[in-house]
C-alpha cells in the first residue's frame, strides 16, 4: 500500500472527469490483465519510467510505474473485510442487459462458474426464457443478482451477514452467515443459492481466506450469489459475465460517471436508457434493482437460435414455454 | 406414592396423579424414547452431511421444520392466552384444565424453537444471533420474543404450583420418597398459606396472566411476520398477524381437549374432568372455528377475486387436485366445518366425538401451516426453469419426517415425565372446591360489592 502514499506517484482524479478518459483507462486495464502493485520503496534504480494508470481500492485513479506492477494470483485478497463492507467510494455500480442481443449462448454462465469455482448446477447468472403472455413473443432473459437499492434479503438477515455497500453492491460474509435461509425466502428474484452440501472445490482454493468480493471459497450451510465482481472492478476490469458475452449484451459501469461498458465499447448509461427504452424488471415490487434491461426490440437472433448448442437437460428446462 | 385415609378426597387424587408408573406407562415411555432416539439419529445425519439430506432446495428453502415451528409456537402462545383468560375471568370450570394448559405453554415453547434451529445450516454459529444481532430482522424479534415468553410461561406455571408443592410438603400422610419430599419442600418456597402470602401469590398470578395475554398476541403476530413481511404471494398479507393469532388459539383449544382426554383416560380422572369441560371447551372450539374460517375466507377470497398474476399462480397450485387440492380442502373445509357440526348438533356433542374432532382440527391446522409455507415457495416470480425435481417440487425426506415425529414424541415424553413429578391437576384448588362447594376461594378480580 506504500505505493499510494507516495505523493510523487499519486494523482487524484475527480470522479466527475470526462467519462471517456476513464473509459480509456478501463480499456487499457483490460489489456494489462490481473495485476497488483508490489511496493514502491523508493529504490529508483528499478524504475522503467513508463507509467500506467490504475484504479485504487478507494476508487481513485493513480499513476504507477510499470516496473512496480506484478501479475497477481487469481483469488488473492484485495481488500480487507472492513473495506469490503464499505465498498468503493464514489461509485454506484449498475448493469444493463440488452435483451435484443441475447441468444442464450450461456457463455456468461460458464465464465462465471469458472471464475467463482462453482459446480455446474450452481448458476449465479441464470438465463430464463420468458413469455409474458399468450400472444407475446418469448425472449431470453439473463438474470444476475439485481443488487437492489432496497434489498429485501438484507432487510431480513438476522446477523448482518449480507450487506448493502455504498457502491450499491450486495455481498455476503459467509463466515458470519448462519444459514437461516431467510434471505432465500425474502428475495423475490430467486437470486440466492444455498450450499446444501460440502462444496467440491480444489484444496488450495478451499484453504484460501474467504473474500466477500470474490465469494470464494464457498462454504457448506451458507448462502452465495452473484457478487457483481467488485474484485474485477478494483483492478479496472469488467465482471466475468460481461467480458464473456460473445454478443456484448451485458453492460456494466458506474452510474455516477454515467458510463457503462460491455468490454468492447463504452457508452453513456443515460443515452442507453433514453434511446433504447431501458427499464427495470418488476418495478412494482419497490426493490429498486441496479440491473436495467433494454427491451428485446429488433433482435439480432431469433429465439430458436438459443436452443442450438444446448444439452438435452438444458433444453428440457424450457419445455413449458416452447412445445 | 402412598397416602393414608385422613383426607380421602385429596388422598384419592394424589394417589391417582402421582402413583408409581405402571407397566403400561413404562412401555409407552420406552416407545416414545425410541422415536426420540430415531429423530436424534436423523438429526446427527443432517448435521454431519448438511442440509442436502433434507428435501429443501433453493426454491423451497423452508419446509417441514418451519411448518412445525409455527405450529408448536402457535400452540404455546395459544395456551398462554387461554390459561390467562380462564384465570382472569375466574371461569368456574377452569381448575382441571389450567395446569395442563400451563404445561402445554412451556413444553411447546421448548420444542417449537428446536425446529427452527434444525432449519439453520450452521448451528455452530448460533451465537452470532446474539453477537451480531441485527434488530431489523424478524428472526431477531423472534429470538427476543421466544426467550421472554419462555420465562413468563415458566413463572406462571411455577406460581400456580406453589400451593400444591406446599400441600405435598406439609401433609405427612402423603408418603413420598425422601428426595421427592426434599424437592417439594425446596420448591414450595416456605409458603405457609398465610393470608398475606396467599394474597401476594394470587395477585402475581393475575398480574403475570394479564401480562402474558398481550405478549402472546404480539408474539404470534411476530411469528406471522416471518412470512407477512416478505414479497411473496400468499405471505405478504395484512391480515396475517390476526390470522395467525386466531389459528393459534384454535389449534391450542383443540390440543388442550386432546390432552385432557388422554389424561382423563390415563389417570381415570372421570370424576374431575367431566363432560362439562369437554362441552365448554367444545363451544370455544366452535367459536374459534368460525373466527378462523372467517379469516381464511377473507384471505383467499380477496386474492382470488383481484386475481393478480403471481397470486393466481399460487391459487392454481392450491386448487389443483394433483398438487395441494386435497390438503387445501381438508385444512380449509373439513378442519373448519367439522367442529361446527359436531359441537352444534346436540346428539353429536359427546366427549369422544369432541376429542376426535379436536385431533382432526390439530392435523388440519398442521397441514394449513404446511400449505402456507411450501406452495408459496414453489411459486416464484420467475418461472422455475430447472430439470431437477427437488428444485421444482418439495417433498420431505425421511430425515425431516423422523425429526418431526421425534419432536412430537418428545412433547408426549416431556408431558409424561412432568406428570410423574408434579400433579397434572391443581390439588389445592380441587380440595378447596370439595370443601367449600361452589364458593370461590380465589379473590375476585373486580369486587363490585365494595
Amino acid at each position: 500500500m506504500k505505493a499510494f502514499s507516495n505523493k510523487k506517484n499519486k494523482r487524484r482524479y475527480s470522479p466527475r472527469r470526462k467519462f471517456l478518459k476513464s473509459g480509456l483507462v478501463l480499456s487499457a486495464a483490460f489489456i494489462s490483465g490481473s495485476t497488483s502493485i508490489s511496493s514502491c520503496s523508493g529504490d529508483n534504480s528499478t524504475k522503467s519510467g513508463k507509467k500506467t494508470r490504475l484504479l485504487t481500492q478507494d476508487g481513485n485513479l493513480v499513476e504507477v510505474d510499470e516496473s512496480n506492477i506484478h501479475e497477481s494470483h487469481k483469488h488473492c485478497i484485495k481488500a480487507s473485510l472492513k473495506e469490503e463492507r464499505k465498498g468503493i467510494p464514489g461509485r454506484k455500480f449498475v448493469m444493463v442487459i440488452d435483451l435484443a442481443k441475447c441468444r442464450n449462448a450461456r457463455k456468461c454462465i460458464e465464465k462465471c462458474q469458472e471464475a467463482h469455482n462453482l459446480p455446474p448446477d450452481q448458476e449465479w447468472m441464470k438465463v430464463y426464457l420468458i413469455k409474458d403472455s399468450q400472444h407475446t413473443e418469448p425472449y431470453w432473459f439473463p438474470k444476475p443478482c439485481f443488487h437492489c437499492d432496497n434489498p429485501p434479503c438484507v432487510k431480513v438477515c438476522p446477523v448482518d451477514a449480507t450487506f448493502k455497500r455504498k457502491d450499491g453492491i450486495v455481498l455476503i460474509d459467509n463466515h458470519r452467515c448462519i444459514g437461516c435461509k431467510f434471505c432465500l425466502t425474502g428475495c423475490p428474484y430467486s437470486a440466492r443459492i444455498y450450499n446444501w452440501k460440502e462444496p467440491e472445490i480444489p484444496e488450495d482454493i478451499k484453504n484460501q481466506q474467504y473474500s466477500a468480493e470474490t465469494s470464494v471459497p464457498a462454504m457448506i450451510g451458507t448462502v452465495s450469489k452473484c457478487d457483481f465482481c467488485p474484485d474485477m472492478c478494483r483492478i479496472g476490469k469488467v465482471p466475468h459475465c460481461v467480458s464473456a458475452c460473445p454478443n456484448g449484451a451485458i453492460y456494466y459501469g458506474d452510474l455516477n460517471e454515467d458510463a457503462v461498458s460491455n468490454g468492447n465499447e463504452v457508452v453513456r448509461f443515460s443515452e442507453l436508457m433514453s434511446d433504447k427504452g431501458g427499464y427495470r424488471y418488476a418495478e412494482e415490487l419497490g426493490t429498486e434493482p441496479c440491473v436495467y434491461y433494454l427491451p428485446p426490440k429488433e433482435r439480432i437472433f431469433p429465439v430458436k437460435s438459443g436452443f442450438k448448442n444446448l444439452s438435452e437437460e438444458e433444453k428440457a428446462r424450457y419445455k413449458n414455454i416452447i412445445k | 406414592m402412598i397416602a393414608d385415609n385422613k383426607n380421602p378426597e385429596i388422598n384419592n387424587l394424589v394417589v391417582k396423579l402421582l402413583k408409581k408408573t405402571g407397566k403400561k406407562g413404562y412401555y409407552w415411555g420406552f416407545f416414545l424414547l425410541l422415536i426420540v432416539i430415531a429423530g436424534t439419529y436423523a438429526l446427527v445425519i443432517q448435521i454431519t452431511k448438511g442440509h442436502i439430506v433434507t428435501g429443501m432446495r433453493d426454491n423451497v428453502a423452508w419446509g417441514l421444520y418451519i411448518a412445525n415451528f409455527i405450529f408448536f409456537m402457535g400452540l404455546s402462545y395459544a395456551s398462554a392466552i387461554i390459561s390467562g383468560l380462564l384465570r382472569l375471568f375466574r371461569v368456574s370450570w377452569r381448575r382441571p384444565v389450567i395446569r395442563i394448559t400451563d404445561l402445554m405453554t412451556i413444553i411447546s415453547a421448548i420444542i417449537g424453537p428446536l425446529y427452527i434451529l434444525l432449519c439453520i445450516g450452521r448451528i455452530d454459529r448460533l451465537h452470532h444471533l446474539i453477537v451480531y444481532a441485527r434488530i431489523q430482522s424478524p428472526i431477531i424479534w423472534d429470538v427476543f420474543a421466544i426467550s421472554t415468553f419462555l420465562i413468563g410461561g415458566i413463572i406462571i406455571l411455577y406460581l400456580g404450583l406453589i400451593e400444591d408443592f406446599a400441600l405435598l410438603r406439609d401433609n405427612h400422610f402423603i408418603k413420598a420418597g425422601k428426595l421427592r419430599k426434599r424437592l417439594y419442600k425446596l420448591l414450595a418456597l416456605r409458603y405457609n398459606k398465610s393470608p398475606e402470602q396467599t394474597k401476594i401469590l394470587y395477585n402475581n398470578l393475575d398480574l403475570i396472566s394479564a401480562l402474558l395475554i398481550p405478549v402472546a398476541i404480539i408474539l404470534s403476530t411476530i411469528l406471522s411476520w416471518v412470512f407477512g413481511l416478505t414479497l411473496r404471494p400468499g405471505w405478504n398479507s395484512t391480515i396475517f398477524g390476526p390470522y395467525f393469532v386466531f389459528a393459534s388459539i384454535y389449534s391450542g383449544i383443540a390440543a388442550i381437549i386432546v390432552a385432557l382426554w388422554i389424561f382423563r383416560k390415563a389417570y381415570h380422572l372421570e370424576k374431575y374432568i367431566t363432560k362439562v369441560h369437554f362441552i365448554k371447551l367444545g363451544i370455544l372450539l366452535l367459536v374459534l372455528s368460525i373466527l378462523y374460517g372467517y379469516f381464511t375466507f377473507n384471505e383467499y377470497f380477496s386474492i382470488w377475486y383481484s386475481s393478480e398474476k403471481w397470486d393466481t399462480k399460487l391459487l392454481a397450485k392450491l386448487f389443483d387436485f394433483s398438487q395441494y387440492g386435497w390438503l387445501f380442502i381438508f385444512s380449509n373445509y373439513v378442519g373448519i366445518l367439522l367442529p361446527i357440526i359436531v359441537v352444534a348438533v346436540p346428539w353429536l356433542r359427546r366427549i369422544n366425538n369432541i376429542a376426535v374432532v379436536s385431533v382432526i382440527v390439530i392435523i388440519s391446522l398442521w397441514i394449513k401451516r404446511y400449505i402456507i409455507v411450501v406452495p408459496t415457495l414453489e411459486t416464484t416470480l420467475f418461472p422455475i426453469q430447472d430439470t431437477r425435481e427437488a428444485w421444482i417440487n418439495y417433498s420431505p425426506t425421511w430425515v425431516e419426517w423422523s425429526i418431526t415425529i421425534g419432536g412430537v414424541a418428545m412433547i408426549c415424553l416431556l408431558f409424561m415425565l412432568v406428570s410423574r413429578l408434579i400433579p397434572i391437576m391443581p390439588l389445592k384448588e380441587a380440595l378447596d372446591k370439595e370443601k367449600i362447594g361452589n364458593k370461590n376461594i380465589v379473590p375476585e378480580l373486580w369486587d363490585f360489592n365494595k
